[in-house]
């Protein structure tokens, strides 16, 4: 009987590690992968939050909000580059997840925007949020903290990895 | 009207079409030259305003030396640190020839970025950046005369601020020679850089 619950005891602390590992978060039916941001420069306040959201349902859901533990208020952001000018604009109305499809909150696209951030986040850690679906309702997530260059953006990349000669000056 | 008159009309007007015709192409044909003549006197101007550190600079502080200009703010996510950790990477890159010239960090959110600040913020990068700071109507200034765009943007809870993303690389006279585009392949920008500081 010890034996088997030394066992049982084992095989959840495994599981729970690896859902921290592979970050693969479910509501309804709502899969969010892999959540992450970039660190921040020490001072800074705000952040920039990225995942991919699968709908696994029939019907659209919708991302409406969120919250984090490190910062006072969440946001849903689109980014995009035009001409030359960075825009930026709240989706007031939340971003869209149509049946079937994958929506891919990335650099130089949609992200969560974490504003009023606490602390300075930093490569390795990782900070617990939550993310609100109109349908789905809430999921507890955990983002990882990724180095500051991670995912950025290449005008005309002919594919390959961005050369990140990671020179970090502190 | 006599037929006279009306025959000096139309070739003035003619000849006027004429000349705006030819002024804007030759204008689009210049822009984007490095060290085109007519557009780089069109971007680039006097301006005043305050270092990180919380001196006063103009741009007469500036002759001698080329510099790269870059126009931000603290609360952008994902562009301004991104820009600022590549300028780092480009001036190791350099090497010591990176002290050949210098690099700057002008605020378009006056409001919320102080001298103090922006220090901390700019701590995070290369220790040769300067930041810049000033009233609203300074940096309106030099934003205007570097024909740069910047539109404050209301979100629910705060703001963020829409704004050209692009580094201007100015000569030793503080003329357009150049610039950089975001997202653009590092060697190219390298290259740029050596270009402008006289090594290739």
């Amino acid at each position: 009987m010890k034996h088997f619950t030394a066992l049982f005891t084992a095989v959840l602390v495994m599981a729970a590690a690896n859902i921290a590992k592979t970050q693969e978060y479910k509501v309804g039916r709502i899969k969010i992968l892999k959540p992450w941001i970039r660190e921040t420069p020490k001072g800074s306040k705000v952040a920039g939050g990225f995942m991919t959201i699968h709908n696994e349902g029939k019907t659209t859901d919708v991302l409406v909000g969120g919250t984090f533990k490190a910062s006072a208020r969440v946001e849903i952001h689109e980014m995009a580059i035009v001409n030359d000018v960075m825009k930026m604009r709240e989706l007031a109305n939340g971003l869209k997840i149509e049946p079937g499809a994958s929506v891919v909150l990335k650099p130089g696209s949609y992200h969560v925007m974490f504003m009023g951030l606490e602390q300075k986040l930093t490569v390795g850690s990782f900070v617990a949020g939550t993310l609100n679906f109109a349908k789905a309702g809430t999921v507890d997530v955990t983002y990882r903290i990724e180095p500051m260059g991670k995912g950025r953006m290449k005008r005309g990349s002919h594919g390959g990895d961005s050369k990140t000669h990671n020179g970090h000056k502190k | 009207m006599s037929n006279r008159s009306l025959i000096v009309w139309a070739a003035t007007a003619a000849l006027a079409l004429v000349v705006v015709v030819s002024t804007a192409l030759y204008l689009s044909i210049n822009s984007g030259k490095p060290g085109g003549t007519v557009l780089s006197s069109l971007v680039g101007g006097p301006f005043k305003l305050t270092t990180h550190d919380g001196h006063e600079l103009s741009d007469k502080d500036l002759r001698g030396k080329p510099f790269a200009i870059f126009f931000g703010f603290t609360h952008c996510p994902e562009v301004c640190p991104t820009s600022m950790l590549e300028l780092g990477e480009l001036m190791e890159r350099l090497g010591p020839d990176a002290d050949r010239m210098r690099y700057l960090f002008v605020t378009v959110d006056p409001e919320r970025d102080t001298a103090k600040h922006l220090k901390e913020y700019l701590s995070n990068f290369d220790r040769r950046l300067i930041g810049l700071v000033g009233t609203p109507k300074e940096i309106n200034e030099i934003a205007k005369a570097y024909r740069v765009y910047y539109e404050k943007v209301p979100t629910s809870g705060d703001y963020t601020i829409n704004h050209t993303a692009t580094v201007y690389l100015m000569n030793s006279e503080g003329k357009l020679a150049s610039t950089l585009a975001y997202g653009e392949e590092m060697d190219v920008r390298l290259q740029k850089l050596k270009r402008l500081i006289g090594l290739n």
